[in-house]
């Protein structure tokens, strides 16, 4: 029932597609109708997912044979970390439509691109098959060009290009890993690229320790992870409101998951194995020994993206820049929780990723629906003393940057918290790095807040007295988006339960195996 | 040769006796009926009667298709029936129609009998070219095609890029015309057969020890010079950007599809069947690289794919955008090809891997000419400014040129995706223990990431940009059918590819399908005589017989 999320989607795409663009209204509401059932599906399964059942559910079981020559299965189904991907994919597709309910200009194929990319990422996280996975994958990419090219600002013909190469050339990376990993693996039951069936094939650590990096670079590409992150800023900037929100909030949670479902899933021994580097040294010492080598690095390069993402951020003009680089800040944590390999590392990386999901749709539907359309400047100097114009933008924007900053009370907060226990347990050096990322994060966020909506006196404010109301869509998205962040802050087991019980599943099932007498970790 | 088989020679024929006659026949039609018509209505006439004939060929083809169980083989291999044949025989021919359905009344010329008199010789040169396995047939194939082709290049007279594309094309044609026939002399110097099979069994075992391996290495590098012109691969592609360019849409439609198809499966059936000993090894360069044609194939992909991409970025003529693609192309399939034979045994998915490329690539190209034609005719030529806006001023021919392009770029859920998935996939099988053929794998899927820059580019000139001339551009209802249709077999071919694939690998199953001699060859015993007889004498008086 859940694989409806998907056909709806792709339904809706084609429907709106054929329309005439200029019945604009009936458009919205198809969009907003179509938006609606994946997240009233998406709703109604979280709320029945059977904690006490089996890991995977809503699913078609061992799935059907697609191209039974390759061991292609269309097989899907969900578990406690994918599930609240999938709401949250529900949740900004509706947003993102009443953000985009302001959109004149060929309106009909906005929402068709709109829903294929929302089909896509659907399809991402639902699917069980490598392939099946691959397919859905490729599919979310080529939209996102044309919703960004056609109705972007800023640079929006070179920030589209940009993003889709980066994109398609870590999809290229995945491709060969995948070919590699098909070919290697050695099943009982035949050539397969069923998921489950691959993650018990026991890759030689030899073949892990090349494929892995391969693996997990090219989907990590598009979880914005340094130095491959320069696609993310531009890409954000120049793509209209509910690209943004959908590129930042649930696109570079594609990365993260494929990272996590494919990448480790697969090879954890390539994570944990040690790799002697052949460095020479005086007398008697033949390399320097590396433990869990790939998973240190993973590790160092996430807090690189932590504390580089906020220094950058810190010191941007463009008011939509900030969110950009906060946006690859954040998902360093996410990287981070992953590469710790721990329990408590991969829950705060799977709350991390719904948490700032939601944040950074709510920070780039300010910035760039209510804010930026209404004053057309995102200079940080000319804004300034919004707060009194539009004083439910500003309050919208100050509570999403608390839950960004990761306040107590707000979601972002237990995610982090988890990130940074799990950190402590794997890779403790690393916190000092990180403390200070955090602290930068305060203080950009601190600065955006005062410079565009408390600003200097200085400042002629009387300009702004004549902007257009904040419609009630825009109202009515932003404080669903408020509430969820407040409802998962304050009562963090509505989402904890499920990840906790698959997050468990998956340490037990996938990583552990492979740590045993390789690490020597508690 | 008793009579009943040459009847049952001319029962396996039928087809192409069909196709002949409606060659000449349109010729003469034209000739004493309608020379004194106005150009238009000679257009309408032979033209339908050419879609005609055209379609009954097909339906003879398909009669064939599903009739037959059995390869027949006439000749020592001069001509093969088998159905995996018949099939590519019916994608040629049902090629060709679309071409003529796209060429319907665009007044290039006043030749107009002329025109399609030399279209269908050339789709009979493909056809032949399809079924035959014997190096004389293959060469005369291939000048069939190739000569009407120069013609048909050139064939707008008044265009002068027209007659230079013609021109350039026929240089660098005759040129790899006289490299190819000096190669397969040398291969029947040092074999002594021209029958493809029976070379390969003068190669096989302790036999290989007799041939003069100098000789035949010459004979087939020269020879993978000469097709290497025919597919356009690099470096042997300088003719194809000029003459896409300059002959008339739909004869390059027919150079970029159907002649193409034609060649590669020549070029497959030539080493697979006829050279698999002399394949050498591709693999981990440079630890395990064995001298043979798999290296210099390998060598000659990664050239094409380097240079058609990176060239294709720098075009703005979508012909010419196409004519580079098409070289890269060539090097994707050429990737298959090196995984044939790589690691001594052949390798399963790897021949229906290549034909299934094939085909969605042929199927995919004509789509996209097709649009081209449409649109170049009504907009006033190819290149992308002419292109700006489309998506405003001809929605449902962007939407078609939108999934053609993606489609070669491999995006899925459409057919370039799962055929380059299928080819590359067929290419790490070769070895999989090792991953052998991975280096060459991983550059062709970089490659690839590359090639989606410039269908963007085109694609973004449709899409992205505002249109400078508001006025729609349509087509007419046949060339719209037909092109719907193919678009629509470019997705279900993506997303349901397991039946075509099934069926590539049935017919593949066995590429030694049992020689059931039509006729059987006359002279039996002269079969084993010349191999024993040749082999001693074979590096002195093989040297001057080529020459003559």
């Amino acid at each position: 029932m859940l694989t409806w999320t998907i056909w709806v989607s792709f339904i809706g795409a084609g429907v709106i597609m054929l329309m005439k663009p200029e019945k604009k209204d009936l458009i919205r509401w198809i969009a907003l109708v179509v938006a609606s059932v994946g997240l009233l599906i998406g709703l109604f399964c979280f709320f029945t997912y059977d904690l006490g059942g089996s890991n995977y559910q809503f699913g078609n079981g061992d799935g059907v044979a697609w191209i039974p020559q390759f061991g292609i299965h269309f097989k899907v189904g969900v578990d406690g970390i994918s599930l609240p991907l999938v709401l949250l994919t529900g949740i900004i597709a509706f947003t993102g439509v009443l953000y985009s309910w302001n959109i004149e200009e060929r309106l009909n194929e906005f929402f068709g691109f709109f829903f294929v990319l929302i089909g896509g990422v659907y399809g991402v996280f639902q699917a069980r098959d490598l392939f099946l996975l691959f397919v859905f994958y490729e599919i979310a990419i080529v939209p996102k060009y044309f919703i960004i090219a056609i109705w972007g600002s800023t640079r929006k013909e070179y920030g589209a290009m940009k993003l889709v190469l980066y994109s398609f050339a870590g999809s290229a990376l995945v491709f060969i890993g995948a070919l590699a990993l098909y070919y290697t693996a050695d099943l009982p039951g035949g050539k397969t690229f069923d998921l489950d069936a691959l993650a018990s094939a026991n890759f030689p650590v030899s073949f892990q320790l090349w494929a892995l990096p391969l693996v997990f670079v090219g989907f990590a590409v598009l979880a914005g992870m340094w130095p491959f992150h320069t696609w993310a800023p531009t890409g954000h900037v120049a793509a209209p409101t509910a690209a943004s929100m959908l590129l930042a909030g649930v696109v570079m949670k594609l990365g993260a998951y494929g990272c996590l479902r494919v990448a480790i899933m697969l090879f954890p021994s390539g994570m944990t194995a040690n790799v002697t580097l052949p460095l020479w040294f005086p007398a008697g010492m033949s390399g320097l020994v590396i433990h869990h080598f790939w998973s240190s690095v993973f590790a160092i390069i996430a807090t690189i993206n932590i504390v580089y993402g906020a220094m950058v951020a810190l010191v941007q003009r463009d008011f939509k820049f900030v969110i950009g680089y906060s946006s690859v800040s954040h998902m360093g944590f996410v990287l981070l929780g992953l590469a710790t390999l721990d329990l408590t590392g991969l829950k705060g990386s799977v709350m991390q990723m719904f948490s700032h999901g939601v944040v950074a749709g709510l920070l780039f539907a300010v910035v760039g629906r209510m804010v930026y359309e209404r004053t057309h400047t995102r200079e940080l100097s000319e804004l300034g003393g919004l707060i009194k114009a539009m004083p439910f933008v500003g309050g919208v924007f100050i509570i999403g940057a608390f839950a960004s900053m990761g306040l107590p009370g707000f979601s972002g907060f237990f995610a982090e918290l988890l990130v940074l226990i799990g950190t402590w347990r794997a890779f403790p050096w690393l916190l000092l790095p990180i403390g200070i990322g955090i602290i930068i994060t305060v203080a950009y966020t601190l600065r955006t807040i005062h410079k565009a909506f408390f600003g200097d006196r200085r400042n002629d404010m009387t300009k702004w007295d004549h902007l257009a109301p904040v419609t009630i869509q825009e109202k009515v998205a932003s404080l669903m988006l408020v509430a969820i962040l407040v409802i998962v802050g304050l009562y963090p087991p509505i989402l904890l339960n499920m990840v906790d019980k698959s997050s468990d599943q998956f340490i037990k099932h996938h990583v552990k195996p492979s740590i045993s007498g390789n690490l020597a970790r508690q | 040769m008793n009579s009943s088989n040459i009847l049952h020679v001319l029962n396996l024929l039928t087809p192409e006796i069909v196709l002949c006659g409606l060659a000449f026949g349109v010729l003469l039609l034209d000739i004493i009926f309608f020379r004194s018509d106005s150009v238009e209505h000679r257009h309408e006439q032979l033209g339908c009667s050419v879609i005609i004939g055209l379609v009954m060929v097909f339906f003879i083809y398909a009669l064939q298709y599903m009739d037959w169980q059995n390869t027949f083989v006439v000749g020592h291999g001069a001509f093969v029936a088998s159905r995996l044949n018949t099939l590519f025989k019916m994608a040629v021919v049902g090629l060709a129609l679309i071409t003529v359905v796209i060429g319907f009344k665009t007044p290039y010329s006043t030749h107009v009998g002329e025109y399609y008199g030399l279209m269908l010789f050339s789709v009979l040169g493909m056809v032949f070219l399809i079924s035959s396995e014997d190096l004389l047939m293959i060469f005369i194939a291939l000048e069939l095609i190739s000569l009407t082709l120069y013609v048909l290049t050139a064939f707008q007279k008044g265009a002068r890029r027209s007659v230079e594309g013609g021109l350039k094309y026929f240089i660098f044609g005759g040129f790899s015309a006289a490299f190819l026939l000096f190669g397969l002399s040398y291969i029947y110097g040092a074999t002594g057969h021209t029958s493809l099979r029976e070379i390969a069994g003068a190669l096989q075992g302790d036999q290989l020890a007799k041939v003069p391996m100098k000789m035949l290495g010459i004979g087939i590098l020269f020879t993978l010079v000469g097709l290497g012109f025919k597919i356009a691969a690099a470096p042997f592609h300088l003719w194809a950007p000029d003459a896409y360019e300059g002959a008339p849409t739909p004869v390059a439609a027919m150079i970029a599809t159907g002649s193409k198809i034609a060649s590669f499966v020549a070029l497959t059936k030539l080493l697979l069947i006829g050279l698999p000993a002399a394949a050498g090894s591709a693999l981990s360069w440079p630890t395990r690289w064995h001298s043979g044609w798999a290296g210099t194939v390998a060598i000659i992909a990664v050239l094409s794919m380097t240079i058609g991409n990176f060239a294709a970025i720098m075009q703005t003529n979508v012909k010419r955008l196409l004519a580079y693609s098409s070289v890269a192309h060539a090097g994707y399939i050429l990737v298959a090809i090196v995984a044939i034979q790589a690691s001594g045994v052949p390798a399963p998915s790897a021949a229906p891997a290549i034909y299934f490329y094939i085909i969605i690539y042929a199927l995919t190209n004509i789509g996209a000419f097709g649009v081209v034609n449409a649109i170049g005719s009504k907009a006033g030529g190819d290149d992308f400014e002419h292109f700006t806006g489309m998506a405003r001023r001809s929605p449902y021919l962007s939407l078609l040129m939108l999934i053609f392009m993606l489609s070669l770029a491999g995006i899925p859920p459409l057919a370039g995706f799962f055929g380059k998935f299928y080819l590359f996939a067929a290419a790490v099988q070769a070895d999989p223990k090792n991953l052998g053929l991975l280096w060459l794998v991983a550059y062709a899927i970089a490659m690839s990431a590359v090639s989606l820059y410039y269908y963007l580019k085109l694609t973004k000139q449709m899409y992205v940009l505002p249109a400078k001339d508001p006025r729609r551009v349509t087509s007419n209802p046949a060339m719209n059918t037909s092109l719907g249709l193919i678009g629509l077999m470019v997705l279900l071919m993506g997303v349901f590819p397991n039946k075509v694939v099934e069926r590539f690998e049935n017919l593949n199953a066995n590429p030694y399908p049992i020689w059931e001699a039509a006729v059987p060859p006359p002279p039996q015993p002269e079969i084993p005589v010349p191999a024993p007889a040749e082999k001693p004498a074979v590096p002195a008086p093989a040297a001057p017989a080529p020459k003559s």
